[in-house]
């Protein structure tokens, strides 16, 4: 009979060399970024009163978190959809779905930045197609603003929505919505009364992930963004390799590392970490 | 609250239903009374779940027609049908206080608020809640979350309530409570019910009518001393209770009833020999046996040994076994089983000849 000791020391074990690799590739060295932010270029509190007063950074901070936001709304509103056919589809719908969740994993995140400029660009497919078919006359703007970036990164982040939805609509006891239904619900009125609400966990899950990303997020905004759109890492990246301004990118980066922790913390008080897979 | 009229009058005929090459429930016609309080008794994989499923709207049945009230409602979607069910596990909305839960069938119906307020209020009283009104199901006990499955059932008074084995998870004392309540909630809102178990006591104890259900098919509907006194054959005689058989030899009509060679003594029944003639199986309940010094001529009765007591409290069941090898238990007084066994050696077994009743040889 295994203990339950060895068992946790399995574990740790196991989970060591990860950790490790943490320590070294990420905590450590933002250690290091911590104490540029408070020591260059000059040291003292300098570049934190820069953030609050700096109208640039605050319009950035304030962009980041709108286009985080309208990405949480459509990306679990999609994933939701899709999530139902997936997890309580007929055997054929299902695996149309499933497909649907995978592919995205396949392709890197820099083709499908490009796959969505040939796509929405002036010249591209949709506006061709919709100019040829006399549907438009001018080309519509949907790239290098911020709806090419929010399409992007919903994009991006729907099938990372599914899961957390997929584990709460699994785990939901089909006989209440058959009881729903029993008391004379119709379908539509079982989906919107009973089923959402008992998908609750998983919506919130799903949000916070979807959210939490979406404030990180740098390939495509700086390529759907085309420089005009630009969110927060992107700042940081301009502020550390561009400008230089290494003590402000330091700053902004702890600002969003502890903005993103709080998040995590609220995530986890909601949400069992087993429910997000 | 509700007029005994409203009570609905379900009428099932050969109903079947086949998952895949499983065929779950085969040709069963079934009449359901208005008002009545039928069982649906069986083990698991009987039928008897799959039938309250497909009178409720959930499953369709793959042949045979439904009819409530006279109305075929055999291809009716559930929503419509509005019977009230208690499942399994009640199923209660875990987002909803007990006030909610019971308001649902109100709300879908469109009640105004005070409708739904006074009748929820009148509801929870009647099933013992008041003071629970604001807590979610998680905050309650099973005997409770029992309750509001029963209030949230029949708060929106449906021809017929159905039951799928609502007791299974309470303990004993406490099921035999929620057994008493139903019964009362029976007689009080005059709906039909129709309950689903698999435990043979509790359909005894509960329902004006058992039905009694194995493999698929409905092997006997009767009264509760109906099917225990008088099982058409032999799944329902042992599934209702301990029973023992006997075998019969020349088994023929005599008089009102039948007769036959019990280990080479004469022996009468009192129902029919229709069914049977030749060899037979006579079986007769533990309690209806007693324990005698001798049989009188004509009186009913085998020698037998006894071998073995089991003391219940109440009484004592007795295991003998009879000259020919068979064996049979009976369940007598206490001081009757000890003098029986002290003697360690023969006594006669009796019973009335009402009690004993035919079963075909052998077969099911």
């Amino acid at each position: 009979m295994r203990g339950v000791l060895s068992d946790r020391m399995g574990a740790a074990l196991l989970m060591a060399p990860l950790l490790l690799f943490l320590v070294l590739a990420y905590a450590w060295p933002f250690l290091g970024v911590v104490k540029w932010s408070f020591t260059l270029p000059t040291p003292g509190l300098g570049q934190y009163e820069a953030l609050l007063t700096d109208d640039l950074v605050q319009s950035v901070f304030i962009r980041t978190l709108r286009i985080a936001a309208i990405v949480t709304v459509v990306s679990v509103a999609a994933a939701y959809a899709i999530t139902v056919v997936w997890v309580r589809g007929t055997p054929a719908q299902r695996l149309i779905a499933e497909f649907c969740i995978l592919v995205p994993f396949w392709i890197s995140v820099l083709t499908r930045a490009f796959g969505w400029v040939a796509l929405l660009s002036n010249r591209g497919l949709i506006n061709t197609w919709l100019q040829s078919i006399g549907f438009i006359s001018e080309p519509l703007t949907l790239v290098r603003n911020e709806l090419g970036v929010v399409i992007g990164m919903t994009h991006f982040l729907i099938p990372f929505a599914v899961f957390p939805l997929a584990s709460a609509m699994r785990s939901l006891d089909e006989r209440v919505l058959l009881a729903a239904r029993g008391l004379g619900s119709s379908r539509m009125r079982t989906f919107w009364t009973v089923f959402v609400p008992m998908t609750r966990s998983g919506i919130i899950g799903s949000a916070l992930i979807v959210f939490v990303f979406s404030l990180g997020f740098f390939v495509t905004p700086a390529i759907l963004g085309g420089g005009r759109s630009v969110m927060i890492a992107e700042l940081i990246y301009l502020r550390i390799f561009q400008s230089p301004d290494w003590g402000l990118g330091a700053a902004i980066s702890v600002v969003l590392v502890l903005f993103v922790g709080a998040l995590m913390a609220l995530l986890f008080r909601y949400v069992k970490p087993k429910q997000l897979v | 609250m509700q007029q005994p009229g409203r009570a609905a009058e379900i009428k099932a005929i050969g109903i079947g239903k086949s998952f895949g090459s499983f065929r779950a429930l085969d040709n069963l016609t079934l009449d359901i009374g208005r008002g009545e309080f039928l069982t649906l008794l069986g083990p698991s994989g009987s039928g008897k779940t799959t039938f309250l499923m497909i009178l409720a709207g959930f499953v369709q049945p793959t042949e045979g027609k439904l009819f409530s009230d006279g109305t075929d409602i055999t291809d009716r979607p559930a929503e419509q049908r509005a019977a009230g069910m208690v499942f399994q596990g009640y199923a209660l909305f875990p987002h909803m206080s007990v006030e909610q839960n019971v308001a649902f069938p109100l709300k879908v119906r469109k009640k105004s608020a005070a409708d739904i307020k006074r009748r929820v209020g009148e509801m929870i009283e009647r099933v013992g809640l008041v003071g629970h009104e604001k807590k979610l199901p998680s905050q309650l006990s099973g005997g409770q979350q029992q309750r509001v499955a029963l209030a949230r059932a029949l708060v929106f008074e449906p021809g017929v309530l159905l039951l799928d084995e609502p007791f299974s998870a309470l303990d004993k004392s406490l099921r035999g409570q929620m057994q008493a309540e139903m019964k009362r909630l029976h007689q009080e809102t005059g709906t039909t019910f129709v309950f689903v178990t698999h435990d043979q006591s509790e359909a005894l104890a509960l329902s004006s009518r058992v039905a009694i259900f194995n493999h698929g098919k409905l092997l006997q509907v009767g009264a509760p001393d109906e099917v225990y006194d008088r099982p058409d054959n032999r799944f329902v005689a042992e599934f209702l209770g301990e029973i023992n058989m006997l075998p019969l030899k020349g088994v023929q009509p005599a008089g009102n009833g039948a007769t036959g060679l019990c280990e080479d003594r004469a022996v009468n029944m009192h129902c029919k020999a229709e069914k049977v003639r030749g060899d037979a199986i006579l079986a007769i309940r533990p309690e209806h046996m007693s324990i005698a010094r001798e049989a009188a001529v004509g009186e009913n009765g085998i020698a037998a040994t006894a071998i073995a007591s089991t003391y219940l409290g109440a009484a004592t069941k007795l295991d003998l076994t009879t000259r020919q090898g068979a064996k049979v238990t009976v369940s007598v007084p206490n001081e009757v089983a000890a003098a029986a066994l002290s003697k360690g050696n023969s006594v006669w077994l009796t019973w009335p000849a009402e009690k004993g009743f035919l079963l075909p040889d052998g077969g099911q």
